[in-house]
């Protein structure tokens, strides 16, 4: 009982002391980078970096595997147990915002003049999270392809418009040295299909939802546009110039590699791992389908949770964190694209010149966010079902009417996704 | 009324106890949760609060109809035809985005038939449920005969004293305990429609005359591809259940029945069926549950494409839950699949009673 005593008593005092002497605020941070070694390391070099420079506050990290990250925030929001940093991906901060997951960065919009649009996360005027990189997709082909084929070198300024890429399309096809003519990744049905497709739709002038209202989807994904859209997206497989839905996961990630398809309609993630294997790799922008190059943006972002009780130091946190040499330390480890152009210079793959630097004009260029609307996370499923489907077969049509009504009956049942 | 259940049992109630205890908080509790939601608007995530909306996602879910299109004629009332000489009917939408015909607005096409100038459409405002009702319906009706008799087949064969036997129940057994969602990973690489092992095997055996078949990727093939994949890797459970069945029968009948000069087919068929009778209720409920709860080769596979060729009800209940976090539309269909099973429970517990 004695030796009890004596050895709480020594707790005590030593926590005293620690408090004492520190005066240190705990903030806690989620991560949805686990398994990922690489990723870790440099969070955890951030995480020590801005321990060491001040004594107020003490950051330390939980890191989740991504499959189930956002399924241990929402039930971590259930049971009140937020963390007071987090993760998020991009297009998933409004539902978030508009469900009291988060509460706005106490930081002036102003701090981030320079990031590029995609990395910071706005909703209904507020600034909820910023990203310490983006992601863009590009035309993977092969500079002797386009040479034995005749075709013309599109530009930021001068892309092809839809006739040429057609074109481009149908001469690989018909030189019968490629298995199919393009791969889309047809096989990742997941997220990619809002992130990769979406944006030709967006070109074609459709749209998954009205972006002034964000009401209904009536008009902008079952009119004459999307329609269009629509017939284009079927023909791509009725004419067998991309391997379809049941396509395998393994030759979407090879297939470009091994020379089984001409063309890879790709995101900048995979262009290290194909520059290693293919030497003469180019990385070409998006088709103009009539209404603009369009591709998508906002990847993985910073924001603080509602429930914090210490936004200010979080929001220290987020600060050291973005500065430039660890956007440039993420680009460098990971081939992401650094959210500043002065980060970008620093970077190998990423400076004017690099063999990468065509992504961060992509992605200063032609950029657009998905649906900045809570409704997003429903209506980007409805759209992977409706791509599916029509490149399937199914009648266009009638395909896009039915996801019309699903968004529009869900936003009804949502009380149109009010903010309160 | 004191029966051995009540009275002086305490040590029997306190082993049960943590059965029932988890049963309660895992299965009937969210049991009665789920009618709850489904009688109420709950999302995932919301800020906004739940309300409770009685029937309306039963009738949201189920609400069928029949219209007719009359076909397109042109100014002199002749029946104008496409160019493979079919009739052309109007689009749907023509009736489903009609103001005056507000009551079938978001509703679409399951299917029609046609007779002469008339094209009859059904038409529902949850068409993708419809289609997993049917599909779950059919992989039932399937796997529960074909795959209780491969088991019986499987559990006679191996119900031999022969040497090595145990390395054919061993192999028979081996697709149970792998995870089914490794199972799944690896009959996508059998029946890939480029190169796929099965296209190649079929191919060599008819010498190149088997054109390749994408099984997943064609509306035709795919139920039928996942149908023949769940057979094959659960029915080594059954076959083991077969075979405690066999080994219950006494030996003294089949010596009796060798010794009245009985033909095999005889001995099956009137010492081991009937000997096999409880087994059989067990291996045909059970069988039954699980083929309605088919899910996690969905999900891996397919995901209840192409063309809503492989929805069921379970992966249509979890896609709405969670994917489209509609916990109130997803709790709906689990109702529904609930009445479904333990109406044919009940109706096989009917008709295989002791008579």
């Amino acid at each position: 009982m004695k030796l009890l005593n004596v050895t709480a008593g020594a707790v005590i005092a030593a926590t005293g002391f620690c408090s004492a002497a520190f005066a240190t605020t705990d903030l806690t941070m989620w991560y949805h980078g686990a398994g990922n070694k690489v990723e870790g390391k440099i969070v955890n070099q951030i995480i020590d970096d801005f321990n060491k420079s001040q004594s107020d506050y003490k950051v330390s990290l939980q890191s989740f595997p991504q499959n189930s990250y956002n399924g241990s925030v929402t039930a971590a929001a259930l049971a009140g147990k937020l963390p007071d940093i987090l993760d998020m991906d991009g297009p998933v901060m409004p539902n978030w915002a508009w469900s009291g997951y988060l509460q706005p960065l106490p930081i002036p919009q102003d701090h981030f003049k320079a990031f590029l649009p995609g990395t910071k996360g706005i909703y209904d005027g507020k600034l909820y999270s910023i990203g310490l990189w983006d992601a863009a997709v590009a035309l993977y082909a092969r500079k002797s392809t386009m040479k034995e084929l005749g075709l013309r070198t599109p530009t930021l300024d001068k892309p092809w418009t839809k006739d040429e890429f057609m074109h481009a399309l149908k001469a690989a096809k018909a030189s019968g040295k490629f298995d199919y003519a393009i791969d889309l990744g047809m096989s990742d049905k997941s997220e990619w299909y809002s992130y990769a497709f979406l944006p030709f739709l967006q070109s074609f002038g459709g749209g998954l939802i009205n972006r002034e209202t964000y009401d209904s989807a009536e008009g902008v994904l079952n009119g004459k546009d999307a329609i269009a859209w629509g017939n284009w997206w079927q023909s791509l497989f009725t004419d067998k110039l991309v391997p379809g839905t049941s396509q395998d996961p393994a030759a979407h990630e090879t297939g470009f590699i091994d020379g089984k398809y001409a063309f890879s309609w790709n995101g900048n993630w995979n262009a290290v791992k194909t520059m290693a294997k293919v030497k003469d790799v180019e990385f070409l922008p998006a088709p103009d389908f009539g209404h603009g190059s369009k591709i998508g943006a906002a990847s993985w972002q910073f924001g603080i949770s509602a429930s914090s009780k210490h936004p200010e130091g979080a929001a220290e946190f987020i600060k050291f964190a973005t500065q430039d040499k660890y956007l440039a330390d993420f680009s460098e480890a990971l081939g992401l694209i650094p959210a500043t152009k002065s980060a970008a210079q620093m970077t190998q793959m990423y400076a004017d010149g690099g063999p990468l630097a065509v992504f961060y004009g992509l992605s200063a260029a032609q950029a657009e966010k998905r649906p900045v609307t809570p409704g997003y996370v429903v209506e980007s499923k409805v759209f992977q079902k409706a791509a599916a489907d029509i490149a399937d077969g199914a009648d266009v049509t009638d395909t896009l009417d039915g996801a019309t009504d699903q968004i529009d009956a869900d936003i009804k049942r949502n009380d149109g996704y009010k903010t309160h | 009324m004191r029966s051995s259940l009540t009275s002086a049992n305490r040590a029997g109630w306190a082993f049960a106890l943590p059965g029932i205890g988890l049963i309660l908080a895992f299965i009937i509790t969210p049991f009665f949760l789920g009618v709850g939601f489904s009688l109420s608007n709950q999302r995932l995530i919301s800020p906004n609060p739940t309300r409770f909306v009685g029937l309306e996602n039963y009738r949201q879910m189920l609400d069928i109809a029949v219209v007719k299109l009359q076909a397109k004629t042109d100014a002199a009332g002749k029946v104008i035809t496409n160019a493979e000489g079919e009739t052309e009917f109007p689009r749907l939408r023509a009736i489903t985005r009609n103001p005056d015909t507000p009551q079938y607005r978001g509703m679409q096409e399951w299917f029609r038939w046609v007779s002469g100038d008339t094209a009859h459409v059904v038409i529902a405002s949850d068409v993708v449920f419809w289609k997993a009702l049917l599909n779950t319906c059919i992989v039932v009706l399937v796997v529960a005969p074909v795959q209780a008799a491969i088991a019986l087949g499987l559990a006679l064969l191996i119900n031999q004293k022969l040497r090595g036997i145990t390395i054919f129940r061993t192999i028979y057994f081996m697709p149970v305990v792998v995870s089914i969602v490794v199972v799944s990973l690896l009959w996508r690489f059998i029946y890939s429609g480029q190169n796929g092992l099965l296209n190649n095997m079929l191919s060599l055996i008819s010498f190149g005359h088997f054109q390749p078949v994408d099984w997943l990727g064609n509306p035709h093939t795919a139920l039928g591809a996942i149908i023949t994949m769940s057979i094959w890797q659960a029915v080594g459970f059954h076959m083991v259940i077969w075979l405690s069945g066999l080994q219950t029968i006494p030996p003294t009948l089949y010596e009796a029945a060798a010794i009245e000069g009985s033909s095999k087919w005889q001995t099956f068929r009137y010492v081991t069926w009937p000997g096999l009778r409880h087994t059989a209720v067990l291996v045909l409920i059970v069988i039954t549950m699980q083929a309605f709860a088919i899910f996690a080769q969905i999900d891996v596979m397919t995901k209840g494409g192409p063309l809503d060729s492989t929805q069921t009800l379970v992966f249509q209940a979890v896609q709405r839950g969670y994917g489209m976090q509609n916990i109130a539309g997803g709790s709906a269909i689990s109702v529904i699949l609930f009445v479904i099973v333990l109406v044919i429970s009940m109706i096989q517990r009917w008709l295989t009673r002791e008579r």
